[in-house]
């Protein structure tokens, strides 16, 4: 799979299974990520994203299978897995009760940076995320475009080779969203492998790779042209989408107003 | 999304004050290539010391800013104390009287006069018939009625035994029984003295029959005062509250806005975070201590008898068994309201079965020996021992030792609990 000394993956997935009691969030996955891909991992709410992040980072021990991070075990050498990993949550964890410059400060104490590495680093990510002017701030006064960018930066500090992101752009305007991705992009450029989870296809399209994940199955692994290419009729990665919770669940996903009747009534 | 890019390029260069937003990052530290892992260290120690600073440099800043937090250690006891030292008062004097007096002569006046000057009772008022004492007590206007029966001057005189009534309302239980207590004590001083008049009158001779006297001696506090035996109690019962809440608060309140989700993928170990975060809560926890401390001997001036430095090294041993408390309640606790709720059930059993207020020797066997499992029962003996008494380590090493095992026990009970894997 790779050749010892440096492996080609950032990401390896085997039969990975994850089972709480009789549940199966995570059921038999298999994949693999090169190095330097934005990796679009798509699914429906429920369907066993976050438990497979949570699998990645070694916060859960997997029932069975294994998965390797830059060609480490993440239960065997989960502190070295998670040295080399940056994790940005749904929620932006932020303090907010501390400065932007107070939040990159704590997380690179807590990644064991020294001053001197700290301070340039710092100085490149409040320009990355243009807070310049903004590092006496309280966290909790930024809007939530700056705050994604701060977290992202916070999730940067230690100089990651695998960035993990778990729906960053929700709840973010489109011009924040775009100036995210631009930042993405320009991420993967340096060689740093990006997961992404999203609901945005637009996001999705413009990803290397994308799974879908649905009820803790990788239904697809593949490009978005690719799989576009394959679903016929298919005009973009939504109906791609659609079209395979519609085939999973057998039922035709459309709104169900019309029997809704009680709107339509005039109330007597 | 590719397509739409340039489109939006404009209000991309506006978001991002007409600067390239990113790059190059790291600038300086280039990357080698795509496909070269970067070194990183293999092995590691143990305890990372400047994981552990950031997080206790990240703590202080948080407590600093929390105004609550910050005003806890000192409002509490102030406001505590005050109530507790003023308001609550176990002394009963002054209870409201009404007199029945039947028989108005100068005997019943002179035995009137006897409760009237003891301080126990006050005479509100003299009343005509019966019904009016029930009256008054069931307005709640006098707590104790006095009815001196028609007989009584005959009956001293004649050496009999008489026979005044005293009615007590037993609704609070601890006015009740000073009542009674002092009004036995109150009426046989008068009846002694009045005899002892009697006599003089008939022969000009006092009656001298031997008897037994116990003469008593209260030590440690020679008036008796209760506020004596509850203020020093406090300043245990202060520090106790205030550590616990802050701490618990502190790590309940990373789950609950989220960021523990972020700390548990970094490197950090738990034991360096629960450190971590807990040395402000020492610091803050000690600070009320020695705030109430200095109320208890200053404004109530309540001096420690003993060693001060002896007081306050066990008072720092106790500030982290409180602290264990506060951990143990996070780790079961997933939001702040839960933790207030673990709170009340640590807090409560420690005023009543700890000897704060109610004496463990009055309690059924079996009630004081839950007290056992309660760490501050064994500190407010220790700070009793060493304010009142002024007792050293002779006495208080069994206590001090408990106190030490309790705090490793929870300690561990909550280290344990508190592991960084979710599943």
């Amino acid at each position: 799979m790779h050749d010892g000394q440096a492996p080609f993956y950032a990401i390896e997935v085997e039969h990975l299974t994850k089972k709480f009691g009789a549940f199966t969030a995570v059921n038999d996955i298999s994949f693999q990520i090169p190095k330097g891909c934005i990796f679009g991992f798509l699914g429906p709410n429920g369907s066993g994203k976050s438990t497979t992040i949570r699998l990645l980072c070694g916060v859960l021990q997997p029932t069975s299978g294994y998965a390797r991070i830059m060609g480490r075990d993440v239960v065997k050498d989960t502190e070295t897995v998670r040295h080399s990993l940056g994790y940005m949550s749904q929620r932006f964890s932020l303090y907010e009760d501390l400065t932007v410059e107070e939040n990159l400060n704590f997380y690179a104490g807590v990644y064991g940076l020294s001053k001197a590495v700290r301070e340039s680093r710092k100085q490149d990510l409040i320009r990355m995320a243009n807070l310049e002017g903004k590092e006496k701030k309280l966290a909790g006064t930024l809007s939530g475009g700056w705050k994604q960018r701060l977290a992202l930066g916070c999730a940067l500090i230690h100089k990651p080779d695998l960035l993990i992101l778990d729906e960053p752009t929700a709840g973010v305007d489109p011009v924040s969203r775009r100036v995210f991705w631009e930042i993405i992009h320009a991420l993967a450029r340096q060689g740093i492998t990006i997961l992404v989870t999203t609901h945005y296809m637009d996001e999705a399209e413009s990803c290397d790779i994308v799974s879908f994940i649905l009820d803790g199955r990788i239904m697809d692994h593949d490009t978005p042209q690719n799989l576009i290419a394959a679903e016929a009729g298919a005009r973009n990665l939504e109906d791609v989408f659609i079209r395979r919770v519609e085939r999973a669940t057998g039922h035709a996903v459309s709104g169900t107003f019309q029997e809704m009747r009680f709107i339509h009534e005039t109330e007597s | 999304m590719r397509r739409n890019r340039e489109r939006s390029a404009d209000r991309i260069q506006k978001e991002t004050d007409g600067r390239n937003p990113v790059w190059p990052l790291f600038s300086g530290i280039h990357r080698a290539g795509r496909f070269l892992p970067s070194p990183k260290p293999a092995k590691r120690s143990l305890l990372s010391w400047k994981r552990f600073a950031a997080i206790v440099k990240k703590e202080f800043i948080q407590v600093k800013r929390d105004r609550i937090s910050m005003a806890m250690p000192f409002m509490m006891p102030i406001v505590m104390m005050f109530l507790f030292g003023y308001a609550v008062n176990t002394e009963v004097d002054q209870v409201p009287t009404a007199v029945l007096d039947l028989n108005r002569t100068a005997e019943s006046r002179a035995f009137i006069e006897h409760f009237a000057a003891s301080g126990y009772f006050r005479i509100d008022g003299f009343v005509q018939n019966e019904q009016e004492i029930k009256t008054a007590v069931d307005a709640d206007v006098i707590k104790v009625g006095l009815i001196i029966p028609p007989d009584f001057d005959r009956k001293i005189q004649r050496g009999e035994t008489a026979a005044p009534q005293l009615i007590v309302d037993g609704t609070d239980p601890t006015t009740a029984r000073t009542a009674f207590n002092s009004g036995m004590l109150v009426s046989e001083m008068a009846t002694r003295q009045l005899l002892d008049e009697r006599l003089k009158q008939l022969g000009g001779i006092s009656l001298k029959a031997p008897s037994v006297r116990v003469t008593t001696k209260v030590w440690f506090n020679p008036e008796m005062e209760s506020v004596r035996f509850t203020i020093p109690a406090l300043v245990g019962l202060i520090l106790q509250n205030v550590t616990l809440m802050l701490t618990a608060f502190a790590l309940v309140r990373e789950k609950e806005r989220g960021t523990i989700e972020q700390l548990i993928v970094t490197p950090i170990r738990s034991f360096e975070l629960i450190v971590g975060k807990l040395i402000p809560y020492i610091a803050i926890g000690y600070m009320g201590f020695l705030f109430a401390l200095s109320i208890c001997m200053f404004w109530f001036s309540i001096p420690v008898a003993g060693s001060l430095p002896l007081l306050l090294t066990v008072g720092f041993l106790f500030v982290l068994c409180s602290l264990a408390m506060g951990m143990l309640i996070s780790t079961f606790a997933g939001t702040q309201l839960q933790a207030m709720m673990g709170m009340v059930f640590i807090l409560l059993p420690s005023i009543l079965l700890s000897g704060f207020i109610f004496p463990r020797e009055a309690m059924p066997p079996l009630i004081a020996a839950l007290g056992n499992f309660i760490p501050l029962t064994y500190f407010l003996e220790i700070l009793r021992g060493i304010v009142l008494k002024g007792v050293g380590m002779p006495f208080i090493w069994k206590n001090t030792l408990m106190l030490g095992g309790f705090t490793l026990l929870i300690l561990s009970a909550a280290m344990l609990r508190f592991r960084k894997r979710l599943d």
